[in-house]
């Protein structure tokens, strides 16, 4: 195949069905070959996943996930954008500041996970609190580095027109800088979404990650664990695609090459 | 007009370089960019700058409009000391100079806020139609060519009814024969408007098509080397003898008679 022609239509499916497939059929053919008895077949998971749905239970752990990323993720982009925003505006608060971030920045939020407890016990809060975490260290960086990345070009057109530095941050700076702050935001909610099952898993008894571990310590239903974790992968998938359509909208699309 | 030029009476000047000098600090080395530069201005007066590239024509432009304050001397307008970027005076960058995030018509708008919402739809649509913009009014300018790029740029800056425009080399990025349409329509929006312009540009017969005067800068440290009148009614049949001779003079001035 020419990398440069165009795939045709049914080529765009077929490859990525294909693969698919050749996996399942891999993992089918390994379970069966190794004689396990712990590790489930795809199509025992198959049945876990109906079993699931069946029970009713699922839609409540989905929603709970969910909901601590909404609340974890919106808070990190509410503090975290302006924050990065002043970081990247104001020279002094980027030196003051800096520091501290550079320092708190590369601790996973998985570290947190005693300390958030201690702070929070267990429940919600806690969850929400490293989900939090996990969002708002890509979203500051982000921010900071649109702002900083802003061309003067657009800087000096904006004192030109005569506006004030407050009106040249909010007309000129913001909007210049969003298609960054966007990418920091998609890289926030993909970690927000790692980050909650890993939190569900010790400091809640509600939502996906919940499952995943409580599926293994009541029975070792690895079935159900498996079921757990693919979905888990496709809810991070739809989260995915449906953040990029915002990347669509006309005043953000010039930042990001879907121009032909 | 032609004798205007040997008689320039103090009320006539819109704009006065008075010994302005630039030195720039680089690299703990002090480098003297530009020495000296007087220039007097008339209303409503098409001024080019020309020179060899690096020479400080950029540097001076910027200091016309107040977005460098010079190491000595000073820049006047109206007798009114130049102390940073105004809005009576805009100036128009090479290439992305307009917002990728607004339309033409909130672009040409940019500088309008204080305006009423019908004066300022009303200013829009008069600029639209003056760069020949129509049909493209919700355009982004990413779905722009170069050439409208910057008769955009050049609309948002007549918008806001300036007395001067400085314009640094705004058909520097343009392929030629979208340049050569540029200045023809560049001619006929000066000629219906009337502003004070005053162009840098690398391109001879840019200067000798477009220009009242050609100021010829020296290279660096720039000093004024000569000042040329270009004394051919517009439009310049660009063929003619007249033109010629003053285009075999200007690359004389410049030192490339011989050589090009």
């Amino acid at each position: 195949m020419n990398s440069l022609a165009k795939p045709a239509r049914w080529e765009k499916f077929f490859w990525p069905l294909l693969a698919a497939a050749l996996f399942l059929a891999l993992w089918h053919y390994s379970v069966i070959w190794t004689a396990t008895k712990v590790f489930p077949s795809p199509l025992s998971v198959e049945k876990a996943l109906a079993e699931l749905l069946r029970k009713h239970v699922l839609w409540a752990d989905i929603g709970d996930s969910l909901r601590r990323v909404a609340i974890g993720f919106g808070t990190a982009a509410f503090v975290g954008i302006p924050l990065g925003l002043a970081l990247g505006w104001y020279p002094v608060v980027q030196q003051v500041l800096n520091p501290v971030l550079q320092i708190l920045r590369p601790i996973s939020p998985i570290a947190w996970i005693p300390v958030a407890i201690i702070f929070f016990g267990i429940g919600d809060h806690a969850a929400v609190f490293l989900v939090f975490l996990g969002a708002f260290f890509p979203i500051v960086v982000a921010s900071a580095s649109g702002v900083s990345n802003v061309p003067t070009i657009f800087r000096r057109a904006g004192r030109n027109f005569g506006l004030s530095p407050a009106q040249i941050l909010a007309k000129v700076v913001f909007p210049a800088a969003l298609p960054q702050i966007l990418i920091g935001l998609r890289i926030a909610l993909g970690v927000a979404w790692l980050v909650v099952v890993a939190g569900e898993m010790i400091a809640v008894d509600s939502g996906l990650g919940y499952l995943v571990i409580d599926s293994r310590n009541s029975g070792k239903r690895y079935d159900l664990v498996v079921a757990a974790m693919l979905l888990i992968g496709l809810i991070g998938l739809a989260l995915d695609i449906g953040f990029r359509l915002i990347e669509r909208i006309r005043s953000v699309r010039w930042g990001f090459g879907h121009e032909s | 007009m032609g004798t205007a030029a040997s008689t320039t009476t103090a009320s006539d000047v819109k704009l006065r370089v008075e010994h302005v000098g630039m030195v720039f600090d680089r690299d703990g080395k002090s480098v003297s960019v530009l020495e000296d530069i007087n220039l007097d201005v008339r209303d409503g007066e098409f001024i080019c700058l020309v020179g060899p590239s690096g020479c400080g024509k950029s540097t001076l432009l910027n200091v016309m409009g107040g977005f460098l304050s010079p190491t000595s001397g000073s820049v006047t307008i109206d007798r009114e000391v130049v102390r940073g970027p105004d809005p009576r005076r805009i100036l128009v960058f090479q290439e992305r100079g307009v917002f990728p995030w607004l339309t033409v018509e909130g672009n040409i708008g940019f500088g309008l806020s204080k305006l009423s919402a019908t004066e300022r739809n009303e200013r829009i649509a008069h600029y639209v139609q003056m760069v020949r913009l129509h049909g493209f009014e919700h355009s982004y300018p990413s779905d722009l060519s170069g050439g409208m790029k910057q008769r955009l740029q050049v609309a948002r800056a007549l918008a806001v009814n300036p007395d001067i425009l400085y314009l640094d080399e705004p058909f520097g990025a343009l392929d030629s024969i979208t340049r050569l349409i540029m200045r023809e329509e560049l001619l006929r929006i000066w000629q219906t408007e009337r502003r004070t312009i005053i162009f840098v540009t690398h391109d001879i017969d840019e200067a000798v098509q477009l220009a009242d005067r050609v100021v010829v800068l020296s290279s660096r440290p720039a000093k004024i080397q000569d000042v040329l009148t270009i004394d051919i009614p517009q439009p310049r049949n660009i063929s003619s003898a007249r033109y010629l001779e003053h285009r075999d003079d200007l690359l004389k001035k410049i030192g490339l008679a011989y050589t090009v």
